[in-house]
């Protein structure tokens, strides 16, 4: 295995979620953009572990994975809570903030 | 036959990736997301973690995309994305042109370290070298020994994820202070 296909794939994935990210505008499949990008680089960490021979790599993978369940946990719920104010999870029509 | 698996894998990551997209159904792209989630898990064990890998498939497969499906069953599915519709004057265009910034600087970035150092050359050494502990076990080692602070950070900020999860999502009582009545309040 060489690294450059792992860091490749990486750069594909975490392309692919920036681009779901700025162009969808339901709440919950920003979300699942943003699992796209951790997922590219949880792909890099390990490679990059494997690539040097110690398992540091996955330990970071791992704490990835972790912070990633909960930023899901509280993504979702505020989606929840914006559905519930606004009956809409159009990420538009929440602009409270707006100027 | 270790680039035909991460052939095969990197192409159901990458179709995965653009279903998620491409899927005005929200469920579809969940589903796609799956794909994408058991493809890396397949390249995690390729390269010899195979915890990881059960980890993904464990964490991300079964627990996030379940909860995925459960918000957009809560939310109802008929509330598909329409793709051809553009609220903000482009705004597909130009995420489209931030994608391919940051993949072309990104492959620049990779292509000319590869051209250079020991990337494109020295191959990588858990596949070649069968480590002579497994692969759970150094990493239970590492994660017990020189990590234990960040361990104990992430189990903290889980607990407080999921408190602060119920306290959003939980419909309060009657004569309790909601979040919502105070939003409804400011607005």
């Amino acid at each position: 295995m060489w690294l450059n296909q792992f860091l490749i794939l990486g750069a594909l994935l975490f392309c692919i979620g920036v681009y779901g990210v700025l162009a969808r505008r339901n709440g919950v499949m920003v979300l699942m953009s943003i699992e796209l990008i951790l997922n590219s680089v949880n792909i890099n960490l390990v490679a990059f572990g494997a690539f040097n021979g110690t398992p540091v790599g996955q330990v970071f993978a791992l704490f990835v994975i972790a912070v990633a369940a909960a930023e899901v946990g509280v993504g979702l719920a505020i989606v929840l809570l914006i559905y519930r104010n606004r009956t809409s999870i159009d990420l538009d029509a929440a602009d409270l903030l707006k100027g | 036959m270790e680039f035909v698996v991460f052939l095969i894998a990197g192409a159901i990551v990458v179709g995965g990736a653009i279903g998620v997209l491409a899927f005005a159904n929200p469920v579809h792209a969940a589903l796609s997301l799956v794909a994408t989630l058991f493809g890396v898990a397949v390249l995690f064990v390729a390269q010899n973690a195979q915890f990881l890998a059960a980890v993904q498939v464990i964490v991300y497969a079964g627990a996030i995309v379940v909860l995925f499906l459960f918000v957009i069953m809560l939310l109802g599915v008929d509330r598909s994305d329409d793709l051809r519709v553009e609220p903000i004057v482009g705004q597909r265009p130009l995420a489209l042109l931030a994608g391919v910034g940051v993949l072309a600087a990104s492959l620049v970035a990779v292509l000319s370290a590869g051209g250079s150092t020991a990337t494109r050359t020295v191959r990588s050494t858990a596949v070649a070298i069968p480590t002579e502990e497994p692969d759970v076990t150094s990493l239970g080692r590492l994660l017990f020994t020189d990590h234990v602070l960040a361990l104990e950070i992430t189990a903290i900020l889980l607990t407080v994820a999921v408190v602060g999860a119920v306290v959003l999502a939980r419909r309060p009582g009657r004569d309790e202070p909601s979040v919502e009545a105070d939003v409804e309040a400011e607005a």
